[in-house]
């Protein structure tokens, strides 16, 4: 397993020429065509672009769940980009984070359990993973929805215990694959805002995909995908 | 992390009662099955093996007919009086030999009638068989010698043909011929093999051959060896001086057989444990049809939950992680469904006991492998589902509807 450490001259990630080509042959679609990105430690980047941009393809590499086709990842200075599908599962349990879309929680299963989840796999003891998610619960402003099922919740709620769940293991990296994409504008504003809090106050990096200007303008920084490269990458001027 | 791995896999099963409740019903049944065959056919063999060994140990049994192979009884020649003549004067250690013929035939008096048992044989049969007269006399020396139309009887046999009645004095027809009731016997009640020892005509061996059998035949020489004479020595002479009665060459085998309980146990119990063992075999092939319905709702358990797989893949699970996971659920399954199928196998069995009247014998080693079986269904039926969980994409997975 490689131990990624901190290094302070190498940034968090860094992406070089990385290219993402699905099928083969006549059926091959190049979904990602030579992708460089640095995101440095403390930083909160959105990914735009339309669907098919390949912004979600360069999420799914970013939170190790695929591999480049060609190119380099390195993570902390470390090479990740060809590791095996157990070692980038370790990495993801120890440096990654993930929001997604549809909160992905464990059905019939209550909020608490549900963000005692990662601790599971990391072998933390009953005990101490039920103190650590009941403060990462209260975080996330949940404080007495502990037993409650993710039907009991509603979907800011829903997605309030993801972040939890996705936070609790003290991540370098938190990746939002749209997490406002079900939401309304009002729930939408509070997830940002607990995102921008994550990263303000626990100095979480962020790299969130969306395709709402709205939630994107939350970010200090906006990447815009086209057609599998970054067609702009700009510093957002907001202030927070 | 496998403490979490079970409370996980028992949380699951929870959720789904009814689900996982028919699941295991094919193990339930088929452990069941093999459990209540089992136990029931050990019961049954211990029970011949019991009422043979009360005949007694010393006892010898000479019957014509190869040992095994068919057809071969037919053609060995039946024993005759002098056999058992031969076997009282040569072997020393023989206390009684008892010739016993017989024939199934029923008994008449006036419009009653009962199918029973009709047999041949000396006042010595009651002696062996330690039976005792209720009422009435045995056979005198001259009606023995003379073959007279005399007959005692058993109480089943009164019951039918004279209800209350005292039956001694009064006559009963076999066949065609009339026999004088002498004696009554006192009811013995069934022996363990459930064969009413009451449903007797006892009549004199020579009168059974000239009136009955119309042969100088005899079925069977009971031999009752003194106390503390070696059996097997009296069973190797008895078989030496039959070879030479029947003049036998060296070249030829025994047509003819000299056992002792315990063989006549082996032989007995022998059936038992074969038709136990098929018995077993049948109910086992149960067990993997519950097996196959295991693994098909952990086929569907696993697509039901591939969002499930896909955000544990995404946190960080390994693949053995989640093939843990999904085995050890079928495994909880299939081994709690052995364990309702051992509690209700060993039910039906103490249920049953009474109306087969056949002892209840606990086996734990039975129980075990039962259990073990179970189990190992739920390993080899679950690992295939199990295996095609941990594999799934993540990405995939997580997009599933």
């Amino acid at each position: 397993m490689v131990a990624p450490t901190q290094e302070n001259s190498a940034p968090l990630i860094e992406l070089r020429g990385v290219t993402k080509v699905y099928g083969v042959g006549q059926a091959a679609m190049q979904a990602l065509a030579g992708i460089d990105l640095r995101i440095d430690e403390g930083d909160f980047v959105a990914i735009m672009g339309h669907s098919g941009s390949g912004k979600s393809t360069c999420l799914n590499i970013l939170g190790c769940l695929d591999s480049p086709t060609s190119g380099s990842y390195l993570f902390r200075g470390v090479e990740v980009s060809h590791l095996t599908r157990d070692q980038r599962a370790r990495l993801r349990r120890f440096y990654l984070g993930f929001v997604f879309q549809g909160y992905n929680l464990l059905k019939r299963t209550s909020a608490i359990e549900n963000v005692e989840l990662p601790l599971i796999y990391r072998g933390v003891p009953a005990r101490e993973r039920h103190q650590i998610a009941r403060r990462a619960l209260a975080s996330v402003g949940l404080e007495g929805w502990e037993s409650h099922n993710p039907n009991e919740l509603s979907g800011g709620q829903q997605q309030r215990v993801a972040i939890a769940r996705a936070i609790i293991t003290g991540p370098s990296v938190l990746m939002a694959d749209e997490p406002t994409g079900n939401l309304d504008t009002a729930r939408s504003e509070e997830i940002m805002q607990l995102l921008c809090q994550l990263n303000r106050e626990q100095g979480i990096t962020v790299v969130m995909v969306t395709h709402e200007a709205d939630m994107a303008a939350y970010a200090k920084r906006i990447v815009h995908f086209k057609d599998g490269r970054i067609e702009s990458d700009v510093q957002n001027g907001r202030n927070h | 992390m496998f403490w979490n791995t079970l409370l996980l896999a028992l949380r699951e099963i929870r959720r789904n009662v009814m689900r996982s409740f028919l699941t295991v019903l094919g193990i339930v049944i088929g452990v069941a099955s093999v459990i209540t065959m089992v136990t029931l056919g050990k019961g049954a063999t211990q029970q011949v093996a019991t009422s043979i060994a009360s005949m007694g140990s010393n006892l010898l049994m000479v019957t014509p007919g190869r040992r095994m192979g068919p057809g071969a009884a037919s053609s060995a020649p039946a024993f005759k009086v002098e056999d058992g003549e031969a076997i009282a004067r040569e072997i020393g250690s023989a206390a009684l030999v008892v010739p016993v013929a017989s024939r199934s035939m029923a008994a008449i008096n006036g419009h009653e009638n009962s199918s029973t048992t009709v047999t041949g044989s000396t006042n010595d049969l009651l002696a062996l068989r330690s039976m005792t007269l209720h009422s009435g006399r045995t056979f005198s020396d001259s009606e023995s010698r003379a073959g007279a139309a005399v007959c005692v009887i058993g109480q089943t046999v009164r019951d039918k043909l004279f209800g209350s009645q005292d039956p001694v004095n009064s006559r009963i027809r076999l066949g065609a011929l009339s026999f004088q009731v002498i004696g009554l016997l006192e009811s013995k009640g069934q022996n363990s093999m459930g064969m009413d020892q009451d449903d007797i005509v006892l009549l004199p061996l020579r009168t059974f051959q000239r009136r009955i059998s119309g042969n100088q035949d005899v079925s069977m020489l009971q031999v009752q060896i003194r106390e503390g004479e070696s059996t097997e020595k009296a069973q190797r002479d008895i078989r030496l001086l039959m070879r030479s009665r029947r003049r036998l060459a060296l070249s030829e085998d025994d047509n003819f057989n000299v056992m002792d309980t315990k063989e006549i146990t082996r032989m007995l119990t022998g059936t038992t444990t074969m038709l136990t063992g098929l018995l077993g075999a049948v109910a086992a092939v149960s067990l993997l049809v519950g097996g196959i319905g295991i693994m098909n709702i952990m086929l569907v358990s696993v697509t039901e939950r591939t969002r499930e797989v896909g955000t544990r893949l995404a946190i960080g699970a390994l693949e053995r992680e989640v093939l843990m996971q999904f085995l050890v659920e079928a495994v909880v399954l299939s081994s709690s469904g052995g364990l309702f199928g051992i509690l209700l196998g060993l039910g039906a069995s103490l249920g049953l006991k009474n109306m087969l009247m056949v002892p209840f014998i606990f086996d734990p080693t039975i129980v075990m492998i039962a259990f073990v079986f179970s189990a190992a269904v739920g390993v080899v039926f679950g690992y295939f589902p199990a295996l095609k969980a941990a594999r799934l994409d993540p990405i995939e997975a997580l997009r599933h509807e």
